[in-house]
């Protein structure tokens, strides 16, 4: 915990403020077109990201295929593509 | 024949020819091999008559701008066509009354030499040429009033908002705004002195006679300011919005030959970033300036950053915010293909992150055995709107049409969200595999129902099969009588053409010829081309929930003005935007003619997955 880069979590709220909506309830993963082939638990790679166990995750997000079911489902409007392209942006090898 | 002061002008045109071969030569070499082996098997085919034709079209008489607004068309035409005409006229005048050859420069400035040359032919049609070049030179400044009227009040000429112009492009405005006054002063000068010239020009000469301001000292003058405002206008003009004169000419003739954009940026873009004249009609109908009144990311300002090398940092912002409702690409009189760029911006933006090693696990997808079906496509977002391909499954087994639904249980996306963000390699991983799907399959033909797929299978993919949006497909099922219809009901629906399916795709008519066999189908102020995008394309990424709900609120409140029972739509994504906050109720066109299906034709189930 204490080699965790924390901050990232502070970065990834400014570039998409909706995501202070998440209540975590999963809607975004049950709908997922990626998580019927392979798992992809939107809640869970972010809880990892925020707490920093960054380890694999950008492999995992990889797997998003960006069609924005999530998006429509959301009940708190939360962007949840843009929620993904921050991560991704953030775990990119040169940003790192 | 010569005097000091033809210098500047002469400066300017050389500064002009030299400037411009050099950026064009430039812009050639840039083309890909594409590119390239387009041009190499084109340049000697018919297709520049073609080409002529429309350059001729757009380029003098602006066409497509007149089609928009009479008056905003009769400016830029006077301006372009009347010059034009101007140099034109101007040279068959000079060559008629010079038989033995004159310097290039003396077709300009003929009122100046005509008294003064002695070895002149008095041909018999001077006085009609004399009176031509002054309707022309009249015709010219009638445009010039306008365009200064455009600038302190642009709303008559049927714009709301126009341009802001970077300081180039002002001074060159300025001086290009110069040059037909001046000439005129400096014609009528000359007619004080010498009464020469047509009835304009003879008529203010008459005047300044009276005045007693007939002095060759002031008339030299005249001359002088006109040539230094050529001069300024023609040496500036190749880095200023005033290349697009030229320009477009060449961007027509490479259209005409095959070229488009590519995912990359090239010598192509390079032409259609000079084509593009800064005219501003792609701002009036952005949904990001109206209704939510951000004015800085239409197409003119995104082609502005884009061609500053520093701005592309900005560009990429631009880029961001759009919508990509293609509705600034169908404004542009120049046909710039605005969504190529945009997205080139976008791919240059996501290069760090566009990794497609993630997809393995569609490795593990298997085709599926459709032989002679027509595959249906529903799409990620039809997946939310069971009722669309519910639906659709009945008109499928209504028509008797076997059909294989090859995304019933899993979908794999069609790439072209992912296409629209920029992750070049990560959407052509996915139409990778859909290809293969597809065309494994052995299906007849696909259609979907959702137009975002529908633009990415038509525009993106290669594939061996008919492709259809379902609007298209059920027109045909109705039209061969394969699908029977209960009688017309008594709703009143008003339509709403989705960005993907109209501007992007075309397909204006299909669902209209639909709903109008089932239900009363009535008009609205926004159709069409200039219908309103319901703001939650997902083209967007920045843009908060707020602002797309201001975005849909403008669109909702065009299709419930004429008070309809129903909102008919044919795309998942805007029946799901409309829905949200309305008691009228909002179905696809698939819904509606399910609704209206006699049940009696119904046959068989066919197998699906």
């Amino acid at each position: 915990m204490d080699s965790a880069d924390l901050t990232a979590a502070e970065r990834l709220l400014e570039a998409e403020p909706s995501l202070k909506a998440c209540i975590g309830c999963g809607g975004c993963t049950a709908t997922c077109s990626a998580a019927e082939f392979v798992d992809f638990n939107v809640r869970r790679m972010h809880m990892a990201f925020v707490k920093g166990q960054q380890e694999g995750l950008r492999t995992q997000l990889n797997r998003c295929m960006l069609c924005g079911k999530c998006l429509l489902v959301c009940p708190r409007g939360v962007h949840t593509r843009s929620v993904i392209m921050a991560m991704r942006k953030e775990l990119s090898p040169e940003e790192k | 024949m010569f005097s000091v002061f033809v210098i500047p002008f002469c400066i300017g045109v050389v500064a002009l020819l030299v400037v411009s071969v050099m950026k064009y030569r430039r812009w050639i070499s840039q083309f890909d091999k594409r590119q390239q082996m387009l041009v190499r098997k084109g340049i000697l085919s018919w297709k520049f008559v073609g080409a002529a034709w429309e350059a001729f079209r757009e380029g003098l008489l602006h066409w497509r701008i007149t089609k928009r607004h009479l008056l905003l068309g009769y400016m830029h035409r006077s301006l372009a066509f009347g010059w034009f005409l101007l140099i034109v006229v101007g040279a068959v005048q000079a060559v008629l009354a010079y038989p033995n050859g004159h310097p290039p420069y003396v077709a300009i400035f003929f009122n100046y030499f005509e008294p003064r040359s002695e070895n002149i032919a008095h041909f018999a049609e001077a006085r009609f040429y004399a009176n031509l070049m002054d309707g022309l030179l009249l015709y010219v400044l009638s445009g010039l009033l306008l365009a200064m009227l455009k600038k302190v009040w642009s709303r008559p000429m049927g714009m709301r908002r126009t341009t802001r112009h970077n300081l180039t492009d002002r001074i060159a405005k300025a001086a290009l705004w110069c040059i037909f006054p001046l000439r005129l002063m400096a014609e009528a000068h000359t007619s004080a002195i010498y009464g020469n010239g047509g009835f304009l020009v003879s008529g203010l000469g008459r005047v300044i006679d009276w005045v007693r301001l007939d002095q060759p000292i002031l008339e030299y003058q005249w001359w002088v300011c006109y040539s230094l405002a050529l001069g300024t206008f023609f040496t500036l003009m190749p880095f200023t919005r005033y290349m697009h004169i030229f320009t477009e000419v060449f961007l027509i003739y490479f259209r005409q030959l095959g070229l488009r954009e590519t995912t990359d940026r090239t010598g192509y873009t390079n032409f259609e970033l000079s084509a593009c004249s800064r005219c501003g009609l792609c701002i009036d109908g952005c949904p990001i300036n109206n209704p939510l009144g951000i004015t800085n990311t239409q197409g003119v300002y995104l082609l502005q950053a884009v061609r500053n090398k520093d701005l592309f940092g900005r560009a990429e912002r631009l880029a961001d915010q759009c919508l990509v409702c293609h509705q600034c690409s169908n404004d542009c009189p120049v046909g710039i293909d605005l969504e190529a760029i945009r997205r080139q911006v976008r791919i240059n933006s996501r290069k760090k992150t566009d990794d497609n090693s993630g997809y393995d696990y569609l490795k593990a997808v298997r085709p599926f055995n459709a032989l002679g079906r027509v595959a249906y496509f529903g799409g990620c977002m039809s997946h939310l709107t069971p009722s669309i391909t519910e639906a659709m499954e009945r008109i499928f087994q209504a028509s008797g049409t076997p059909y294989w639904y090859m995304d019933k249980e899993r979908s794999i996306c069609c790439g072209r969200p992912l296409l629209q963000q920029g992750f070049e390699s990560q959407a052509r991983e996915l139409r990778r595999k859909n290809t293969q799907l597809i065309k494994e399959s052995g299906a007849t033909m696909l259609v979907t129902s959702c137009p975002i797929c529908y633009q990415s299978f038509t525009k993106e993919y290669n594939l061996p099969v008919r492709v259809m949006h379902h609007t298209e497909f059920i027109e045909q099922l109705l039209r061969s009588g394969q699908l029977k219809l209960k009688e017309k009901s008594a709703l009143r629906v008003t339509y709403h053409d989705p960005c993907e399916l109209g501007r992007g795709s075309g397909i204006y008519d299909p669902p209209r010829q639909v709903l109008e066999q089932v239900v009363h189908l009535l008009p609205t102020q926004h159709e069409r081309e200039r219908s309103l995008c319901c703001g939650f394309n997902l083209g967007n990424t920045v843009l908060s929930t707020e602002q797309q709900t201001e975005v849909r609120e403008r669109a909702r409140q065009n299709l419930l003005e004429p008070h309809p029972d129903m909102i008919a739509t044919a795309c998942p994504m805007c029946k799901k935007a409309f829905a949200r906050g309305t008691d009228t109720k909002v179905h696809d066109v698939a819904e509606i003619v399910a609704e209206g299906l006699l049940e009696t034709a119904m046959q068989p189930t066919h197998s699906t997955r």
